[in-house]
């Protein structure tokens, strides 16, 4: 049975979509839930203030929904979009297209519901604080956004660039590896920073005099929690715009589709781990604000250990793209 | 597109590489992050011992970062040496 390049790159587009809504959807869902339950334990425990907390849970939720949103934009355009280019390579660039944002919205969903929740929890214990408990759950929430930002990118060039009159063989393997690099490396991203941030709106609630110590360990943290994700975004954008020789061996494409496996799943790790560290800092600095200096300093080590793994995951993807 | 056994046991060995690294890199990372959120929180409840709680936490994920070398190991051999 032979197929045309029409059917396969629609089967491709298809599978692509259903598997960006299908995983995009599970995080997000999480985060939200999470959320709930902490606005509801805090209506609970202060229920005076159940306007003000309905309100952050909607918010904080709303946030955490955006993930999905963007899941659900890139598959209503994968099932509707005209394909000019009637090469097969468009079809994998639409399934890593629909694997990029699927799992890149995973982590961030999850993540964002962590400081929703919390600044809900934070406003039934500390009511005065509730304009800075919502500041610092928007700055952790939008920072866990980013992984999914980068994962909706790098999904939107490998749908819309015509990538012309490159060599097919390896070409549809460095396609679906940048789509597998930057949606997996993605999940630990943003779960992690999510980590952080839910973190600082628990300590500013515990100790509100705290606050800019909090903020700042939260954002040293949250940055280095960001950079799996941005190795992922790096190796992505190197499979997609480096050029391969033509090829007719099996070996050269799976080497670039090894290289997308080993920094995609190599950053989820990494990701939860580095949020871990900063979670425990931030939450220290706010019970014990006098030894700020010591807790970033343990975090930032710490994290760098925790990172080495994503580097390793790095290093081979770099050498299955630009040595063997 | 003629494939050639060799062809094929090199393209296994570049997915298994990958497959390799990427997947024994969660473990290690995760577990050492727990290290570290765990001596924040030691340091955090008794500054006093932050040199040695440090310590501890660095032997701690020296060994936890075991399992992901081991990887990095077999995946630099099933690229240049099998």
């Amino acid at each position: 049975m032979e197929l045309e390049p029409q059917i396969i790159i629609k089967i491709a587009a298809y599978v692509g979509g259903g598997l960006c809504m299908g995983v995009g959807a599970v995080g997000a869902a999480i985060g939200e839930g999470y959320t709930a339950a902490l606005a509801n334990e805090a209506i609970s425990r202060n229920k005076h203030l159940s306007g003000d907390i309905f309100k952050s849970m909607l918010v904080g939720q709303a946030i955490a929904e955006s993930a999905s949103i963007f899941a659900l934009v890139i598959a209503i355009l994968l099932l509707f979009m005209d394909v000019p280019v009637h090469s097969l390579l468009k079809a994998s660039a639409l399934l890593g297209a629909g694997i990029s944002m699927g799992f890149g919205a995973m982590g961030s969903g999850v993540g964002s519901g962590f400081p929703g929740g919390q600044a809900c929890k934070g406003i039934s214990r500390q009511p005065e604080m509730t304009g800075r408990l919502t500041t610092n759950m928007l700055i952790g929430s939008a920072v866990c956004q980013t992984p999914a930002i980068f994962a909706l990118v790098v999904a939107l060039i490998l749908m819309f660039i015509d990538f012309g009159n490159v060599a097919f063989n390896p070409t549809w393997a460095a396609l679906l590896g940048a789509g597998i690099s930057m949606g997996l490396s993605a999940i630990g991203s943003g779960f992690g920073g999510g980590m952080a941030g839910g973190a600082s709106c628990e300590g500013i609630a515990r100790n509100p005099e705290t606050v800019t110590s909090v903020t700042t360990t939260m954002l040293v943290g949250q940055a280095v929690t960001q950079t799996p994700c941005i190795f992922g975004l790096l190796v992505s954008f190197i499979l997609m715009f480096k050029a391969f020789p033509e090829t007719t061996a099996l070996s050269p494409s799976m080497a670039r589709l090894g290289a997308g496996i080993s920094m995609g799943f190599g950053g989820i790790g990494p990701g939860i781990g580095n949020g871990m560290a900063a979670e425990g800092a931030v939450r220290w600095v706010a019970r014990n604000v006098k030894h700020q200096n010591e807790l970033m300093r343990t975090m930032l080590v710490g994290q760098a250990v925790s990172q080495s793994t994503a580097i390793y995951a790095m290093v081979v993807s770099l050498v299955l793209i630009f040595v063997v | 597109m003629t494939i050639e056994g060799a062809d094929i046991v090199k393209a296994a060995a570049f997915i298994g590489a990958g497959i390799a690294m990427g997947f024994g890199a969660i473990g290690p990372g995760v577990g050492e992050g727990m290290a570290a959120a765990k001596a924040c929180e030691a340091i955090g409840k008794n500054p006093k011992e932050a040199g040695l709680l440090t310590r501890t936490m660095l032997v701690g994920q020296a060994v936890a970062e075991s399992t992901g070398i081991y990887s990095l190991v077999i995946a630099l051999l099933l690229l240049f040496v099998v």
